[in-house]
Formats: C-alpha cells, sequence, structure tokens
C-alpha cells in the first residue's frame, strides 16, 4: 500500500501552500485499493518496466530547465 | 460557426543532455532547430529571419503599451538576439525561444487541425533530436512535452484565438476565467509535486496551475495571469484581436488537445454573442481556487463565487456545457457542423466519465492516465509517494522519443485514444493547412526558399533577383492566403519574381 502519510507530512512541512491549498485534506484521497490493480494494469507496468531510464533519482535530478514564457 | 476559428498552440519544449549536463540549453535548443534546417530544408533556406518590425509584444489589450524600459527583458519577444529560426514548408516556425526551442503551429480554423499540426509539431522535435545526435557524435539531447522541470521553472504551450475585436476585453476576463480554472479537470497533464518547486511529493492534476499568480497582466515569464493581456494580433487591430491562453499544459493525449481547443474556442463564441451575459461563475479569489481545482484528485472541492454560490468544478464545467449545447443547437448551420457536435459529445462524456469515476477518462484525460500509471507502480512495488520512479514516470510520460516515452507508449497500446492518422500527421510535417494564410508562407517555403529573406505570421519578406531593396507582401488577414485563393497563382508561377510580379499586378 502507498504511504501518502510520509508524502503528506513532508507537504505540510515544506510546502508554503499546503495549509491554503487543502493539500493535505486531499491526501487520504491518494490512497489506493489493491483491488484497483489488475492484470490490465500488470501488463503495462511490465512493459514500462522496460524502457524507464535507470537510476531514476539521478535522471530527474539531472533534469533542470530554465523558465520560459 | 461555433468551434470553428483561426487558431495555433506554440509549444516550449523541456531540454536536455544528459551525458553533457552543464552544456547551455540555448545551445542546445539551437543544435536543435539548426540540426532540423539542415534535415529538411535547401541549403539556401537556413538563412531566413524572423520579421520582427511588425511584432508588438508590450502592446496590452486594455490599451496602453509598456515602456520597453520597464518590461523585464524576458518579455522582449520580438528582439532578434540572432537565435536559430526556421519556417518551416507546413507554416510553422521552429526557433529558440529563452531556453527552449519552440514549434508554433500553422494557423488553423478548427481544433482536430490544432491537433493534427500540434502532432506535426511533436514529430519535427522529434526528427530534429535524432539529427541533433547524429551531428553531435551520438550525443543525446532530449526533448519532454511537458510545462515544468519541478524543481521552479515553468514553459509554456500556449493557445492562441482569433477574437473580433468589438468584443470587450472586460467580458473575455469576466466568462474565461471560470472556465479556465476549471477546464483543467480535463486539460491538465498530471504532475507529481506541489508549489513551484515541486517539493510535496503530492500528485496534482495540471503542470501550469501553481505558476500563476494574478489574475490579469501583460507577462508570461513572472508573475503568470490566467488571462494574459498582450495584444498583437498579427493580424488588422481593428477588426481581430488574438487571444494569448497561457495557462495550458501541453498535453500528449489528442482527445485532450481537442478538448481544451475546441471547447475554449465554443466558450470564446459564445462570449462574442453575448449568450454568457447572465451566468455570473467567477470565484472569489480566482488564484486561489485555481491552484485548489488542481490540487484535488477528487475533484469534490467547491469553489466560493462572488454570487456567494459554492460550486464544484465539474459543476461549474457542467453549467458551461448546458449553455454551450443550447448556444450552438439553435445555430442554424448546426446540423451541418459535425465537428462542433462532436466537441460538445466529448465534452459531456469527459464531464460524465469524471463525476462517476475519474479512471473512466483514462484514454483520454493525461492526468487520469499518468495517475493511473503511478497508481499502478505504487500497488505493484508497494511505493511511497515519494520514490523517485513516480517521479521519473511523471517527467518521462512527456519524453518524445517512441521507444522511451511513456504517453507514446499508451499510445501505441491502445490506451490513448486518438483523434488523427499517423499518416496525416507525417504529411503535416511538410504540408501546410490549406484554408489560412499558412497555406501561402508554407508553399512560399516550399517552392521559392532561396527568394524568402524573412517571414512572419502577417508578411513574407522576399529577396527578388533585380531588386535591390527587399520586398515586403504583407498577410494580414489569416483567411487569405489559402489554397483557394493563390493555389492557381502559385501554379502558374515558376518563381518568386514572376509570383510577386503577378501580386503587385492584382
Amino acid at each position: 500500500m502507498p504511504s501518502q502519510e510520509k508524502a503528506d507530512a513532508r507537504a505540510r512541512s515544506t510546502s508554503q501552500q499546503s495549509e491554503d491549498d487543502e493539500v493535505s485534506g486531499k491526501a487520504a484521497s491518494q490512497e489506493v485499493a489493491p483491488s484497483e490493480v489488475d492484470a490490465d494494469v500488470d501488463a503495462i507496468l511490465a512493459e514500462i518496466d522496460e524502457v524507464l531510464e535507470v537510476n531514476a533519482e539521478d535522471f530527474v535530478k539531472s533534469f533542470i530547465q530554465k523558465g520560459g514564457q | 460557426m461555433s468551434v470553428h476559428r483561426i487558431m495555433g498552440i506554440e509549444t516550449e519544449y523541456g531540454i536536455s543532455t544528459p551525458s553533457d549536463p552543464t552544456m547551455n540549453p540555448m545551445v542546445a535548443s539551437t543544435h536543435i532547430v539548426n540540426a532540423y534546417a539542415q534535415l529538411v530544408a535547401s541549403p539556401q533556406s537556413t538563412h531566413q529571419r524572423w520579421d520582427y518590425a511588425v511584432e508588438s509584444p508590450l502592446r496590452d489589450a486594455r490599451g496602453f503599451d509598456q515602456s520597453r524600459a520597464e518590461a523585464d527583458p524576458s518579455q522582449l519577444t520580438d528582439d532578434d538576439l540572432g537565435l536559430a529560426n526556421v519556417i518551416l514548408t507546413n507554416g510553422a516556425r521552429l526557433y529558440v525561444d529563452h531556453a527552449h526551442p519552440e514549434y508554433s503551429s500553422p494557423e488553423v480554423t478548427n481544433p482536430r487541425d490544432a491537433v493534427l499540426w500540434d502532432r506535426a509539431g511533436e514529430v519535427v522535435m522529434e526528427r530534429a533530436a535524432a539529427a541533433t545526435s547524429l551531428v553531435m557524435g551520438g550525443q543525446q539531447i532530449l526533448l519532454y512535452k511537458n510545462n515544468t522541470d519541478n524543481k521552479g521553472a515553468s514553459y509554456g504551450c500556449h493557445e492562441n484565438y482569433l477574437m473580433k475585436r468589438s468584443t470587450p476585453f472586460a467580458d473575455i476576463v469576466k466568462y474565461l476565467i471560470p472556465f479556465f480554472i476549471t477546464r483543467q479537470i480535463f486539460t491538465g497533464s498530471g504532475r507529481l509535486g506541489v508549489g513551484q518547486d515541486g517539493a510535496s511529493k503530492v500528485f496534482q492534476l495540471s503542470q501550469r496551475a501553481d505558476f500563476f499568480e494574478v489574475e490579469v497582466g501583460l507577462e508570461t515569464t513572472l508573475k503568470r495571469p490566467i488571462i494574459n493581456t498582450r495584444d498583437e494580433p498579427h493580424a488588422d487591430p481593428e477588426k481581430y484581436r488574438r487571444l494569448h491562453v497561457i495557462v495550458g499544459d501541453a498535453n500528449l493525449s489528442e482527445v485532450a488537445t481537442y478538448l481544451k481547443m475546441g471547447t475554449t474556442s465554443i466558450v470564446l463564441a459564445m462570449i462574442e454573442e453575448g449568450a454568457l451575459a447572465d451566468c455570473d461563475l467567477m470565484p472569489s479569489d480566482p488564484v486561489r481556487e485555481m491552484h485548489r481545482v488542481s490540487h484535488d484528485v477528487t475533484l469534490s472541492n467547491r469553489l466560493l463565487l462572488n454570487s456567494g454560490e459554492e460550486l464544484t468544478a465539474l459543476e461549474i464545467q457542467y453549467e458551461l456545457l448546458g449553455r454551450a449545447e443550447k448556444f450552438c443547437s439553435e445555430r442554424p448551420d448546426y446540423d451541418v457542423d459535425v465537428m462542433t457536435k462532436d466537441v460538445l459529445e466529448r465534452w459531456r462524456l469527459v464531464l460524465d466519465q469524471l463525476s462517476m469515476d475519474p479512471k473512466l477518462a483514462a484514454k483520454s484525460v493525461d492526468w487520469v492516465a499518468k495517475y493511473a500509471l503511478m497508481t499502478g507502480y505504487i500497488n505493484r512495488d508497494a511505493l511511497t509517494w515519494d520514490d523517485p520512479r513516480l517521479q521519473l514516470i511523471d517527467l518521462q510520460y512527456s519524453d518524445l522519443r517512441p521507444g522511451k516515452g511513456l504517453a507514446k507508449k499508451l499510445i501505441a497500446a491502445g490506451r490513448l485514444d486518438k483523434i488523427v492518422e499517423e499518416s496525416e500527421v507525417v504529411d503535416a510535417v511538410g504540408h501546410p493547412p490549406t484554408n489560412t494564410r499558412a497555406y501561402f508562407r508554407g508553399e512560399c517555403m516550399r517552392r521559392f526558399p532561396e527568394s524568402v529573406a524573412a517571414a512572419s505570421w502577417d508578411s513574407i519578406v522576399f529577396d527578388l533577383d533585380g531588386h535591390e531593396a527587399l520586398l515586403r507582401v504583407p498577410t494580414l488577414e489569416p483567411t487569405r492566403g489559402t489554397k483557394e485563393h493563390v493555389g492557381a497563382l502559385l501554379d502558374v508561377c515558376a518563381s518568386a519574381e514572376a509570383l510577386v510580379a503577378a501580386l503587385v499586378a492584382d
């Protein structure tokens, strides 16, 4: 099961907007029931496993953009 | 007509060079544009400049001009920095804007064509990246059709709609803000991160929402406004206004792009014809509500309106849809206007799906498709929302490479619905729409590249044999210069000299 709570705690502590935006209030809804997982989803995840960049953390960190319009 | 009007989409693509993270993005973007120019153009045709003489990015729709001294340098989009710029044979512009490669589609007349030439832009970028890799000894430059790096930077996917000048700007502001704030529920591309720096790893509907800080304004690069007032019609200013829409996400789903352009065009038609005069849906705090709608995957938040009413985003959309259905069905041409009917039916379908269970919209709405992938991983691998793999999915969803991009994977697997055929997209890469002035521009580029010194949306500047001075042909009317108007003329002119002589004689 996903642990949204940890992310929630971070949201509350790091986001200046969280109070304003009710981020934490909506977080519970991001729980996902295991029953939602079906063979169909597994098939596409298996396909995606094949193409995801290796070392996700470094890859995401290195994606730095300059602002545009 | 309801869904039909002159429109276009301009997209700044995210760009990265994994093997050399220190590469200046302006340099990388220049490589992209130049590599494409060399790939497709004749040897003489890479020297065209953009004709800035007719641009006025600081003109404000509210009726005054911002002084150049007061403007942020990033607002001076008519400064010719000598950055790479190509006008394509499909009438589009490919160039370096700030630190991103940008594809500005040709002018089209309807949402389906907007999808087609937007998709053509993806192919242009994909081919440009491949060509760049070849000339850089295999070093890859990666392009992303997204709107944020999740570290504080955002870049745009702007829509443009030609409107009647006679429509009061105050009406546009009043009626569009509630629509823009709530259309995110089907136009959002999804983002794992809240706040401009994305520090809170919580999923939200839109890539762009958190970067909007004011209701109305001229800026596009800072203090971004929900309604942008840039008044640069690229057409007869007495007759037309170009509404420059900067709130949208770049969509990978063709249906999302189609709905975004189609529903907005219908709402604009209702504004132009006064059909929303008794419709007060303005939230009391639009910027805050824009963020709240985006942060609410349950779609259940209520927006507090000036009227005192509290409505959900879905309820506001249903209200506007109901009025649009009535407005369009009362028009004499409705029975034969297949596309307007189709947009209205798809608009209702997506709202119904989102009302019942957002997952039902996974084949048409980007944020739903992305959210489904993330929750799939969470369930299968017991991940938490701050897992880097989920952040990678967020990013890689918009990767343009067919073998790598996750949205591309979903399309190939039939998990995202399509609007246009791939054969049409390939054709649109090289050919302009036939029913706008983009036809004249694109055909001049295809037939006489060596004679075109510069071009812009509303002009083509020829450098002709036997003429010392350059000769500017204005193209101020977007609905002229079509195949019907100039196709036969182009066919009998063997040279640009003959074409211009014929135009002058006309």
